[in-house]
């Protein structure tokens, strides 16, 4: 078992041994490192002004991935290269593309939140060789300007292609990366401890099983955008956190016949092509679930366990009919989803239990299936649904042979329209049933008010969604609606 | 042959400080290196909107590790007063809280954590009182925090009574949060004896010298204070920074070792004042063309537990409640209410943005009820040029531009066009509905507390030819300290990268304004200039009695002065007038002419001119959620002559873009017990770059100077742009005005969330 973690700073290496758990990346950049590029603007991941990218190995290739310093804890930079805004420039002085064209486009004003505009854009430098706009804006909405109007940072988007390099993190210089960090990989499961802390890296499924059996009050820490906010916004203190990210078996993504099985610890990102391809309606909602350095880490797993009422993943996934796979050393176990959340952040898993795989029907391939998830927010990206609808659909004959109809933001787990869908099941699909099940629906849940929107607003916009989702299945519109990516 | 200096005036040079950005090397106080006794503190905000401290037990709180003083209302040594108008208003709550969210003990300890921790083991007991959190419920009650103010020309009263057509309404316009990205901090470093030095991120480092000596009571000589730029004021850093450098002022004092408060994201947004919001109540008479005959409108604004600023900017608010157009006959009333919130404060158009929403509110009323086009309706009440041009402040409409702008924009935004266009989308389509809207902008630019219209610089001109520069504005964003630095390179007609502008400095610029009212290029550039202006005459003189040359053949162009047949390089002069003795340093002063406001009578001229502009948005909207998109905006605006274009349009986009979002997506929502729900990036919602118009095109209006002598003819553009996104709200009014039947006036409230837009279609009832 290895007591210390290794990773880069920039180039510099770094080995620690005894360290706060509960550190994040940020605090450890402004107060040890004395790095103070990075700025703190909300540290809740959602302003993006503590945006550094990770530079990481897969198959003797680097990687880099933007993510919020924020609410990254320290021990997860193990194995890792934390690039920061101070690294892009070379060591002359001569500016990174990215900033060269921030620079010349006029993309700061009083500058607060470019840094983290800088390290999104570099993020996406890495990984495109040209711009066009919707994924550089996808790629920026997790960054908040209150200057600039954000203008001048798209014209710098796509200027900084044309920019010529400075040096840095070109082949050259990422072999040399390469090298540094081919150094400090390690096979080994990892333990840190500190004070009364523990961090815990197993690398096998059963030593996972048999850490959470040992102590069953640990939390399991996946991408840690949920778990980061309890110590960052509530003062919460994690004396043992398990990580998840070494154990392949969580990892895993595959395409079967009848269904596809994601790992409890693929991150949306990572599962982004699969579900683009499989089941388009859940690809669009996840697309606008947090940003990009969120989706970077963030797992469906997590948004799973986590049982948040207005979770985004749930309703898409209840209304796929997905199931979860649950194993502890006692066994495995298989739940339907809407089975998986029994009240308000509470779900079936025992303290012992971890979520290992979440199994989604390919149904929705089938002739005259259809399938939409509509999530309603004050804002487009980045913001928590008011409420959000799923609806998978397979007509016969004109008529509705299967539904369901799941939300979320209508009670107090993700629930199912069970009234509705009774209803409507084997009826005509025309807009005359349609409006009829809209009364039910409208009268199905009882939601709260909150600062979010009103009961009555989500009620309405409920049964709407019905009818939304009626139009895009029954006339030549196949969208009908004012916001969409594509 | 005359080369050009690099970086004068008209030239669009970047922010003197881009390259710092981009590199993570530009120094906030919050970066700025902490000794090695630092402290760090931490606030005990009251829970309740109203109650009475009964009890304040301590105890604990100093038994936890790290801690080194703990302070409440009662340690404070001089006066605990922040009022920047008013007296009476606090830094620490004294015998009762009047919100959510107000600071009511301080602690200081070796981490934030530590003094976190501590400020959980406070124990304070509470008797709870009956709070007004609404404006209505202030209303209801007649809570003021001031008198209230009226503004009256002709007798809308009678004229009412003549008018053909009479209408009425009410909305509600919301508040607004600064969210600059940088939260609110101040660190106190205690020197020897008295000394107190305050690095705060603050937009009027004087008044922050000012309490934080009353605080302490202490001089004014004793206190200085620094900030080198924000991270983003708004106007939400103009009176704000006091209550945190008092605070970390006298825990510096106690505790005897430098003391850092930063306000965590919640805290900044709980704790500090924010935008106004205001409830709007009208009468409008009119005849069959649109035109106004009188108005009567009362503006009531939640202004929060105290009066900070909200006097300023409720007169703001009722003088722009003209807007562009000549009212006849007018009443605007003025009510500044008080609620247990958090008291509201300066932001970016200080009252001006809710004046004047809410008298196109009123246009398209008007527009919608005669079934025109508002465009028209707008256009048929402008003021006049020679004629109907009073306010009803009775300052007169001298520089009227809003006719050209207004022709140009509907020309190159094809208006008229795309608002057939728009119908056609509209009949055709059952649940998606585009809407189009115009609104023009006149904005008022001067402080309208005369007084205030002052503004100092230092400078000095090193034996090196380089020239050292500070003045009172202060710099978060604006790109002021670049702009006064062209000015300056300008008048020498050197380089700009000569000119250094360094921190702003109540030790080296006494007694400033705070920067703010747009006017930060207005005054400190006039200041600068006047000082350049009295170095170079000096020069001058020095090379008129060296070279016996007249003053006529002494010319500086190009980092060169040429002295008769000779070419002396900036430096080399310089040097040579170090040598013969003449003083390379001095100090200038501005104040703007002509203004004048009296209060009691309600007339004056608060204004030196006004800033114009105009925008036309398209939107679409979804009529089953209530969810929309702005599809364009085309907006065209008028900064005079632009000493820097590009920071000018940065301005602009960036204001406007805050304006859309203060009236689309920016909801501050607090709940019946007076608490803020929304308090955070995660609940707050501010618009990202997939916000703005998917086609934007925005222009400065072309050659027309001010016709005030301002600086390089330039004008103000700071807050004007901010209004431009009227358009976006009424744009967004319109699409659901044609999910109503016609002729009528939807009832929207602003901000126009999917919430308030299906509310406004009729879907909610
Ligand atoms: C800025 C921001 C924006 C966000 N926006 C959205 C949004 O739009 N929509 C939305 O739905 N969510 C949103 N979230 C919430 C969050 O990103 C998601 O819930 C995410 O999926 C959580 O995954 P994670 O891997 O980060 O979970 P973690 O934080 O690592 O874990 C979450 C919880 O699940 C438990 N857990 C994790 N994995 C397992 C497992 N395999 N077995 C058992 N328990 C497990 C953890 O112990 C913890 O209790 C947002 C969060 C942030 C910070
Ligand atoms: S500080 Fe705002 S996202 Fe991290
Ligand atoms: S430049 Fe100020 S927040 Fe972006």
């Amino acid at each position: 078992m290895r007591n210390t973690i290794r990773f880069l700073v920039n180039d510099e290496p770094r080995e620690l041994r005894s360290i706060d758990t509960n550190l994040t990346v940020l605090q450890y950049l402004r107060s040890v490192e004395k790095y103070c590029g990075t700025k703190e603007g909300c540290a809740e991941g959602d302003c993006g002004a503590c945006t550094v990218v990770l530079g990481e190995l897969r198959q003797g290739k680097m990687v880099y991935r933007a993510i919020n310093a924020c609410i990254y804890f320290v021990p997860m930079l193990d194995g890792k290269q934390l690039i920061t805004v101070e690294g892009l420039a070379s060591n002359e002085g001569q500016l990174h593309p990215v900033q060269k064209s921030m620079v010349e486009c006029h993309g700061s004003q009083c500058g607060y939140c470019t840094p983290g505009f800088v390290m999104s854009m570099f993020a996406y430098y890495k990984q495109n060789t040209e711009a066009d706009r919707t994924s550089l804006e996808n790629a920026l909405v997790g960054n908040l300007c209150r200057c600039t109007g954000y203008r001048p940072i798209l014209d710098a988007g796509k200027q900084m292609f044309s920019e010529p390099g400075c040096g840095r993190f070109d082949d050259r210089h990422e072999h040399r990366i390469v090298q540094k960090l081919k150094e400090i990989q390690a096979e080994e499961s990892l333990h840190l401890e500190h004070s009364d802390q523990q961090f815990f890296a197993p690398t096998k499924l059963e030593e996972l099983l048999e850490l959470k059996n040992r102590f069953p009050e640990a939390h399991l820490l996946a991408g840690g955008t949920d778990l980061g906010l309890l110590v960052t916004k509530l003062n919460r203190r994690l004396p043992v956190l398990i990580s998840l990210e070494k154990v392949s078996e969580l990892h895993t993504l595959s395409v079967l016949d009848s269904e596809v099985i994601l790992g409890a610890g693929v991150t949306y990102a990572e599962a982004e092509s699969v579900l683009k391809q499989e089941f388009f309606g859940f690809y669009e909602v996840l697309l606008r679930l947090g940003s990009v350095q969120i989706r970077n880490l963030g797992t469906i797993g997590g948004n799973l366990a986590n049982a948040s009422p207005i979770g985004d993943s749930a309703p898409a996934l209840i209304a796929l009919g997905a199931e979860v796979s649950i194993l502890s050393m006692r066994g495995e176990r298989k739940l339907p989803l809407q089975d998986f959340f029994l009240d308000y952040r509470k779900t079936a898993l025992q303290p012992d239990e971890i979520l290992t795989r979440i199994h989604i029907p390919r149904q929705v391939q089938e002739t005259d299936s259809f399938f939409r998830v509509y999530k309603i927010s004050k804002r487009f990206d980045q913001d928590i649904s008011t409420l959000c609808g799923a609806f998978y659909l397979r007509k016969v004959k004109g008529r509705v042979e299967e539904i369901r109809i799941a939300f979320g933001g209508m009670a107090a787990t993700p629930k199912r329209a069970l009234q509705t869908e009774k209803f409507l099941r084997g009826v005509e699909w025309s807009e005359k049933t349609v409006e009829l099940a809209m009364e039910l629906l409208r009268e199905e849940f009882t939601p709260l008010s909150d600062f979010r929107g009103s009961a009555q607003y989500r009620k309405v916009v409920s049964a709407n969604l019905l009818h939304k989702f009626f139009l895009e299945t029954s006339s030549s519109e196949s969208r009908v609606g004012v916001l969409h990516h594509a | 042959m005359h080369k050009k200096i690099s970086g004068g005036v008209s030239e669009s040079v970047v922010h003197d400080s881009a390259i710092r950005h981009v590199t993570g090397q530009a120094v906030y106080t919050d970066d700025i290196a902490e000794s090695y006794h630092q402290l760090h503190a931490a606030l005990l905000l009251s829970p309740h909107a109203h109650a009475r401290i009964v009890k304040i037990d301590l105890s604990k709180a100093w038994k936890c590790p790290g801690v080194e003083a703990i302070i409440t209302a009662d340690d404070i040594p001089g006066v605990n007063e922040v009022g920047p108008i008013f007296p009476g208003e606090t830094a620490l709550a004294s015998g009762v809280v009047q919100y959510a969210g107000e600071p009511i003990v301080a602690v200081a300890a070796k981490s934030e954590s530590e003094a976190k921790r501590a400020v959980a083991a406070i124990e304070v007991e509470y008797e709870v009182l009956p709070a007004a959190i609404s404006i209505e419920d202030s209303l209801a009650q007649g809570l003021k925090v001031a008198a209230e103010h009226t503004l009256k020309v002709g007798d809308s009263q009678s004229a009412l009574k003549q008018c053909e057509h009479v209408v009425s309404g009410e909305f509600h316009i919301g508040g607004q949060d600064h969210f600059y990205l940088e939260g609110q901090v101040a660190s106190a470093v205690l020197g020897e004896g008295q000394e107190m030095l305050v690095y705060s991120s603050t937009q009027h480092p004087s008044e922050v010298q000012k309490m934080v000596a009353q605080f302490l009571g202490i001089p004014r000589n004793q206190v200085r204070v620094e900030v080198r730029r924000m991270g983003g004021g708004f106007g939400g850093k103009e009176t704000q920074p006091a209550i945190l450098a008092c605070i970390a002022a006298l825990l510096s004092v106690k505790s005897q070792k430098p003391v850092k408060l930063r306000l965590n994201r919640d805290d900044d947004m709980i704790m500090t004042g924010k935008r106004h919001h205001f409830l709007t109540r009208y009468k409008v008479g009119f005849d069959n063309e649109g035109r106004i005959g009188a108005l009567e409108m009362v503006l009531a604004a939640g202004c929060g537990q105290v009066a900070d600023l909200s006097t300023s900017i409720l007169d703001r608010a009722l003088f722009h409640s003209d807007n562009c157009y000549f009212l006849p006959n007018a009443t605007l009333h003025g009510i500044p209410c008080k609620t247990n919130t958090v008291s509201n404060t300066a932001f970016r158009g200080f009252g001006g943005p809710q004046g004047m929403l809410g008298i196109e509110n009123v246009m398209d009323h008007v527009a919608r009820y005669l079934k025109m086009d508002p465009v028209q309706v707008r256009i048929r009440n402008y003021y006049g040029t020679a004629d109907k041009n009073l306010t009803p402040y009775h300052q007169t409409v001298e520089d009227n531009i809003i006719p050209e702008i207004t022709e140009q924009l509907l020309n190159s935004s094809q208006y008229f066009l795309r608002r057939k266009e728009v119908e056609e989308f509209n009949a055709s389509s059952r649940f998606i509905k585009k809407g189009l809207a115009f609104s023009p902008v006149k904005f008022g630019i001067s402080f309208t507390t005369s007084f205030l219209n002052q503004a100092g610089a230092l400078m000095h001109i090193y034996a090196d030819g380089s020239v050292y520069l500070n003045h009172g504005g202060t710099e978060m964003g604006q790109g002021l300290f670049t702009k006064v630095a062209q000015i300056v390179a300008e008048e020498f007609q050197i380089d700009l990268s000569r000119i250094r502008v360094s921190a702003t400095d109540t030790a080296k610029v006494p007694n400033t304004s705070a920067t703010a009212a747009s006017s930060g290029t207005d005054m400190n550039g006039k200041a600068a200039q006047i000082a350049a202006r009295i170095l170079k005459q000096r020069l001058i003189d020095f090379a008129v009695s060296e070279f016996k040359v007249k003053p006529e053949e002494v010319i500086f162009h190009n980092n060169r002065v040429t002295v008769g047949e000779r070419r002396i390089g900036f430096s080399e002069l310089v040097n040579m007038a170090h040598h013969a003795r003449v003083s390379l340093s001095t100090t200038g002063f501005y104040k703007t002419p002509k203004i004048f406001y009296d209060r009691g009578k309600a007339k004056g001229r608060p204004f030196l001119y006004f800033a114009y502009g105009a925008c036309v948005s398209e939107v679409l909207v979804d009529g089953l959620t209530g969810e929309y998109r702005i599809l364009r905006s085309d907006i065209l605006h008028d900064v005079g002559t632009s000493i820097n274009e590009a920071i000018d349009i940065g301005q602009i986009e960036g204001a406007f873009v805050q304006g859309a979002g203060w009236l689309t997506m920016e909801e501050l929502y607090w709940d019946s017990k007076g608490h803020l729900k929304t308090h955070a990036p995660s609940t707050y919602k501010i618009p990202t770059c997939r916000d703005i118009p998917l086609d934007l095109r925005v222009e400065i209006l072309k050659d027309s100077p001010n016709q005030e002598d301002t600086v390089y003819r330039s004008k103000a553009v700071g807050e004007p742009p901010l209004m431009l996104a009227n358009a976006v709200w009424l744009a967004i009014k319109d699409a659901v005005s044609s999910f109503c039947a016609p002729g009528e006036n939807p009832n929207l409230n602003a901000p126009a969330t999917p919430e308030a837009v299906l509310k406004a279609i009729g879907s909610l009832s």
